[in-house]
């Protein structure tokens, strides 16, 4: 099995947040969710505690992250690229917009560039739709893409 | 006992609270038919995630087909089994789950035996209507197991008993959608697992996705090759499931029958793994022995419990799972690889063959042998005492390749002295029966006595925690 890398401090607060559900397996989105919050992404090192700590088989967990696309198993970019699938903007064209992320980062929804600048990830609606599609990028949103703006914007970072 | 009287098919029934559909219906002769549903009745254990809908059925006063293995019969339900919505829905499934399913009934080794198989042909399903994209999944061969997941249906049964009978917890379900497979955490290959290669997960397999490693053709290899000797040893319980496989009762015993087909086959000596068990017995006793005579004197650091070292399955279990314990099993080899070290060390010498040009083939029971042959600590410069284990399966299936009639072999004996062996070892078999052979073999050795009650029987059997005293 993988050797632990993280920070034995960080290893404490994963044990804190499986204790603040009382190692108990049936909590595991939830710990998950917390995991994820600290480390921003949950590597395989980080699930093999939770399943020790909730006493569930890592087998187990590994299905609960790869079932809910929330979960993420590789850090995320410098610049979080997230593209609404939401009803509004998937119908004003998002996937073509995803499709051109896809071919210019050359990645696949959930993945990260290999030099760690961009990851791409799929939401659903986030409220915005009178500006749909919509996609963000870290912080800063942008309305009304299409396909054929996505260089362009790619280009401002 | 609450029962409840409901109709299947027109016909009235009374039947025990809680039955499902499924197991009422069967009790009046009528089998719906099931593909995720299992039940294995000796441990009392159901697997019911109702996901393949083939067993569906109509409920009066129900808007929707309901499943017959997940519903509980009610007072005065009204069922229909075969209705042309129930036929045409149960096809309807039958053939989205054949169009993401490979046809290759003619080369799959799980063809004869495939529970998808008997469905479609129950169903007579002669032609799919629905196309589409077929999912892909990489292949894993363990040294047991290999798992062909593009003929996965998503069953769970393997998943079940892995976790929750086996408690290994080495599968899950992963992914979602058309991606989702049963796989090990990180899709990692199942000899990079935790998987102690028990075999639980491919006997219930409803389909070829989960098969053993077949090594029928290696063995044929070696059999015609004129530079080897090839000695085969059959564990005690081949004897009795090989003439399954050739249309006889369950449990016939065939011993004679089958150490004749064995030579018929071209190996050159044909061995009863019993002889080794009693090795194995005699070791572990000596054992128990040298450790509580040092407890007794004071030693703190042996280790006791002793617990036997006779199944590789369990060896890899607490291997895995429990390994600061590694020191309390029983330092013996299993049978099977006691066999193997002598047939290479003392038997080649006696007979004048090479190491390298004898191979050991084993014909067991279960699928852990096949990778403890592969272990590494049972090999002399990379030969392995055991070259392969065979299935009792994969014997049957050599005897039907050389064109045998089983049925009509004569009798014939183990060959000598390895085939003879003493009562230790046919207890070996039963559950608590290497503890009594045991702890038989420490009495003597320690009083210098023979034992005269020889029947531990306090020692056998299942019920969880067992003592005896002299
Ligand atoms: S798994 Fe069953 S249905 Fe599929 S190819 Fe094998 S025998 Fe045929
Ligand atoms: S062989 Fe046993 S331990 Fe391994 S995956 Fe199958 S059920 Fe689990
Ligand atoms: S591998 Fe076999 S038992 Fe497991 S889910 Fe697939 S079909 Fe069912
Ligand atoms: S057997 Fe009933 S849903 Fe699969």
């Amino acid at each position: 099995m993988a050797s632990v890398k993280i920070p034995d401090t960080k290893v404490q607060e994963l044990k804190a947040i499986c204790q603040k559900f009382r190692n108990d397996g049936s909590e595991l989105i939830n710990v998950l969710h917390g995991a994820q919050e600290l480390f921003g992404y949950l590597p395989p090192e980080v699930q093999e505690i939770v399943a020790d700590e909730l006493n569930v088989s890592l087998a187990h967990v590994y299905g609960v992250v790869t079932f809910y696309s929330f979960f993420s198993m590789l850090p995320k970019g410098k610049h979080p690229i997230s593209i609404c699938m939401g009803t509004a903007c998937y119908v004003r064209g998002a996937e073509k917009v995803l499709d051109e992320f896809k071919k210019l980062l050359k990645v696949k929804v959930g993945e990260t560039t290999p030099d760690g600048k961009y990851s791409l990830s799929c939401l659903r609606c986030v409220g915005a739709c009178g500006l749909a599609p919509v996609v963000t990028i870290g912080e800063r949103v942008y309305g009304r893409v299409a396909a054929g703006d996505v260089k362009k914007i790619l280009g401002e970072y | 006992m609450d029962i409840v009287k409901l109709t299947i098919d027109d016909k009235t029934l009374v039947v025990e609270k809680g039955t499902t559909l499924l197991e009422a219906a069967k009790t009046i002769g009528i089998n719906i038919p099931s593909l995720c549903y299992m039940k294995l009745e000796d441990l009392n254990f159901e697997n019911k995630p109702g996901g393949c809908r083939v067993c569906v059925v109509e409920v009066e006063g129900r808007r929707n087909l309901a499943p017959a293995c997940k519903t509980v019969c009610e007072e005065g339900m009204k069922v229909q089994t075969h209705t042309v919505r129930v036929v045409n829905a149960r096809r309807t499934v039958m053939e989205l789950i054949l169009s993401d399913h490979p046809a290759e009934c003619l080369t799959c080794a799980k063809s004869g035996e495939c529970d998808l198989q008997t469905v479609a042909q129950k169903l007579g399903i002669r032609e799919i209507h629905y196309q589409g994209e077929q999912s892909h999944y990489k292949g894993d061969k363990s040294p047991a197991i290999i798992r062909d997941m593009d003929k996965c249906i998503m069953c769970r049964r393997c998943e079940t008993v892995c976790n929750e009978v086996q408690t290994v917890g080495v599968l899950s379900a992963i992914n979602r959608g058309f991606e989702a497979v049963v796989a090990p955490a990180f899709e990692m290959d199942l000899d990079h697992s935790t998987c102690t290669y028990c075999g639980q997960c491919v006997a219930v397999c409803p389909t070829g996705a989960l098969t053993e490693r077949d090594y029928t053709w290696k063995v044929i290899e070696a059999l015609v090759d004129p530079t080897k000797t090839v000695v085969v040893q059959t564990a005690p319980a081949v004897r009795a499931a090989l003439g399954e496989s050739f249309g006889m009762e369950p449990g016939t015993l065939v011993t004679g029958k089958m150490v004749t087909a064995l030579r018929k086959l071209g190996f050159d000596y044909v061995f009863d793994t019993d002889f080794a068990a009693d090795l194995t017995i005699m070791e572990e006793g000596a054992e128990i022995l040298d450790r509580l005579s040092k407890h007794l004197s004071g030693d703190k650091e042996v280790k006791l419990p002793i617990l036997t070292s006779c199944c590789p399955g369990w060896v890899s279990f607490l291997e895995h799972n429990f390994a600061d314990m590694k020191d309390v099993p029983s330092t013996a080899k299993s049978p099977q690889q006691m066999f193997g070290a002598i047939a290479k060390s003392y038997l080649a010498k006696k007979l004048g063959v090479k190491r390298e040009d004898m191979v050991v083939v084993s014909v067991m029971p279960c699928l852990a042998k096949k990778y403890e042959c592969t272990r590494e600590e049972f090999s002399v410069n990379g030969d392995p005492d055991v070259n392969m284990s065979i299935s009792t399966r994969e014997l049957a299936q050599l005897i039907r390749n050389a064109n045998i009639d089983f049925k009509q072999l004569t009798d014939e004996e183990f060959d000598n002295p390895m085939g003879e062996s003493t009562g230790a070892s046919v207890i070996f078999g039963t559950t608590g029966g290497v503890i009594e052979a045991a702890v038989r073999t420490a009495y003597e050795l320690y009083t210098k006595k023979e034992l005269k009650k020889v029947d531990f029987e306090e020692l056998r059997g299942m019920d969880g925690i067992r003592q005896a005293t002299g």
